[in-house]
């Protein structure tokens, strides 16, 4: 095989990858929408924040530091040296279901039959007080997250695909970075373990009942707060997984919420109610924006992935509105 | 008993079409204006120029254009940011290539360059609605943003890939540049904020205004009874476009100087005016204007108290004003969805019936 075409399976895999992360973000925004109709803008936002906790716990940072120092004059950072990834991960956890439930106590349940735009500038106000609320409780400089997954490029797949080429040509290998892979990995083991919860379990029925139709769900007595409560968890333990993957790949800072503007033409292509939607789309957003940039890319000047995903949503819109997999919109005068 | 509309007989068509029929409603605008025009001049200074009075003016047509699209026409748009850089580049490119023309006739023509991209990316329109729409407008948003900085014609080939307002005068006086005075750069905006909210209220009056607010409140319905949703909805992003144009050139030449693209015209502006106009009001003119002022003058204020008073380091005080932004929009969706200019309404409503209570 010539390096072209090695260079082409290359830039194919690695959107196929980068493709997965995107899904992992998109997962918590199907999440939110299908149980209670609501497009949760915050979820990026939700990632952020559920990194800088991960971190604030494994290295043992002292909340808001910042400003009790400012306002006692105290210079305090740490209580500890940090724990052990795995506890970390349970409290930050804990930490997600109790901010699901701050968030229906306070925001959810006054917004009850809001018009669908005013539910959605709601909850960009949510992300903009959720990343002022980050960064003052666990401080804005970059922080590197490390829970143990392995990372950097997979030297045992270079060395592999080196041999492919026809001898006497240089080529030095395919990069496939190990953490992508790790990270493909865990997304189709938490799609899979969603997929269990909602087909198997009690809840899961009652979740997909509340996605159905709420006044239904209610007449048979599902209590819609507990669920959103529940939803919400779930999608803020997505936010978690997601916010690892991405802060383990470029450290933890402010742009890990500006990936949630990345999953919405995701979103658009998958469909805004499907699970595999978001996987589909991911994968798709994911190999069309490197490809683009690979092929077409350098003829008009490069830099195109900020652009790609959108321009190719759009044209995805005006064909099939309701995205792949998603529910047909009907509207009714 | 003091503020009402009894006894105040209109005896002419054109009084009774007036804007503002109460006839203390007029005397307070008179009033307004007639501070604005002749007693800030006076006492204007580079601080308050730069800081409030500028900033407000032109994020106010902003908010202006942007209540068009959104709060009367009900189509979600988060392109403003990419609007406003089409209009600065289309000034900058006109101003440099006819430097004779006269700066309000630049402003103006850079607005309807904007009117005319604004058609093309508001096409989609006529098939996506909702927050489909708002993706479908950050594709235009981030495009352009892309668009302006790669392409070097558009900056004049220079090395930096900045663009810098060159120093134009309108009677004599340079009101781009550095060496504008502060009162001269204010009239010249306060000049266009007069003039284009006159004609956006009598816009939203009149009958296009009631067939945006037909297709905002029920698109098919309206179709149903004869409204061009094409026609509408194009127009919306036209003049919504035309606003958001002049003020990205107003932006560019009176205010920044110097822009480069990522930095003046990113995302962040396009959600500092949707929040200017949630705040300040959907669908209201008035809220337009209190919400760039509430958006402009509120981290100021914050700072001053917060740095200046407590004395605490600007970051912590950058966090604070980012919790309050989203805090007061969560809190103006749930508790006044219909934003400030509502509560004033509802004041104007309570003094018509003072001191009765209904």
């Amino acid at each position: 095989m010539s390096p072209g075409i090695l260079n082409t399976i290359e830039v194919i895999l690695n959107g196929l990858m980068a493709g997965v992360m995107y899904s992992l973000v998109a997962l918590g925004f199907v999440l939110i929408y299908k149980a209670s109709g609501i497009f949760n803008y915050a979820q990026g936002v939700m990632c952020l924040f559920a990194a800088l906790t991960l971190v604030g716990f494994q290295t043992g940072q002292i909340p808001f530091s910042h400003l009790i120092n400012v306002m006692l004059g105290t210079n305090l950072h740490h209580w500890s040296s940090g724990m052990h990834s795995f506890f970390a991960i349970i409290l930050t956890i804990i930490v997600m279901i109790g901010f699901a439930y701050i968030v229906d106590r306070f925001v959810l349940r006054h917004m009850v039959n809001q018009a669908p735009i005013i539910l959605f500038m709601a909850t960009i106000g949510l992300a903009y007080f959720m990343e002022g609320f980050g960064d003052l409780m666990w401080g804005a400089n970059i922080k590197n997250l490390d829970v143990g997954i392995p990372s950097g490029g997979s030297l045992w797949w270079e060395d592999i695909t080196r041999g492919w080429v026809a001898d006497g040509t240089v080529y030095l290998g395919m990069y496939i970075d190990v953490l992508d892979v790790w990270a493909t990995g865990i997304a189709v083991s938490l799609v899979i373990l969603l997929t269990l919860f909602s087909q198997y379990t009690k809840t899961g029925r009652a979740l997909r009942a509340v996605a159905d139709d709420h006044q239904a769900a209610m007449s048979v007595g599902i209590s819609l707060r507990t669920i959103w409560v529940i939803v919400w968890s779930i999608a803020g333990i997505v936010a978690l997984v997601a916010g690892i993957m991405w802060g383990s790949k470029s450290g933890v800072q402010f742009s890990l919420s500006l990936i949630a503007l990345k999953a919405l033409p995701v979103l658009i292509l998958g469909g805004f109610t499907s699970i595999p939607g978001a996987i589909v789309g991911g994968l798709i957003i994911g190999v069309g924006e490197k490809l683009f940039e690979f092929s077409v890319g350098p003829l008009i000047g490069g830099a195109t992935e900020n652009w790609f995903a959108y321009v190719l949503a759009l044209v995805f819109l005006m064909f099939r509105p309701q995205g792949l997999f998603g529910e047909k919109i009907i509207e009714r005068v | 008993m003091l503020y009402r509309e009894t006894g105040d007989f209109k005896a002419s068509y054109t009084k009774d079409q007036q804007i503002f029929p109460i006839v203390q409603d007029r005397w307070l605008v008179f009033l307004f204006c007639a501070i604005a025009v002749f007693v800030v001049p006076f006492v204007i200074n580079d601080y308050w120029e730069k800081s409030v009075l500028v900033p407000v003016l032109v994020w106010a047509l902003a908010a202006l254009g942007l209540n068009i699209l959104v709060g009367y026409c009900g189509q979600v748009s988060l392109g403003t940011g990419g609007f406003m850089a089409v209009g600065a580049y289309s000034s900058y490119k006109l101003t440099t290539a006819f430097p004779e023309l006269n700066i309000i006739l630049v402003v103006l023509l850079s607005g309807g360059i904007t009117a005319f991209v604004g058609i093309l990316f508001g096409l989609p329109s006529l098939r996506i609605k909702g927050f489909y729409l708002a993706v479908a407008t950050l594709a235009s948003q981030f495009f352009l943003v892309w668009l302006f900085n790669k392409v070097p014609w558009f900056y004049n080939y220079s090395a930096s890939g900045q663009i810098t307002a060159p120093e134009r005068l309108l009677f004599g006086v340079p009101v781009s540049g550095p060496n504008a005075p502060p009162w001269a750069t204010y009239l010249f905006c306060l000049l266009f904020v007069l003039v284009l909210s006159l004609l956006a209220k009598n816009l939203t009056r009149g009958r296009i205004g009631r067939s945006w607010m037909a297709i905002r409140d029920m698109d098919i319905a309206a179709e149903i009874i004869g409204i061009k949703p094409l026609v509408t909805k194009l127009s919306a992003f036209a003049i919504s476009s035309f606003y958001i144009g002049v003020s990205g050139a107003l932006f560019f030449m009176v205010y920044l100087g110097a822009a480069e693209p990522t930095e003046a015209f990113g995302i962040d502006k396009s959600f500092l005016v949707l929040f200017m106009i949630i705040i300040g009001g959907l669908g209201s003119i008035l809220g337009s204007f209190i919400g760039a002022a509430f958006m402009v003058l509120m981290p100021v204020l914050l700072k001053n108290i917060m740095v200046g008073g407590l004395g605490w380091p600007t970051d912590l005080v950058a966090h604070f004003i980012f919790m309050l932004v989203g805090g007061l929009i969560m809190f103006f969706l749930i508790v006044e969805p219909h934003g400030l200019a509502q509560l004033w309404r509802i004041t104007k409503e309570k003094l018509r019936l003072w001191p009765f209570p209904h």
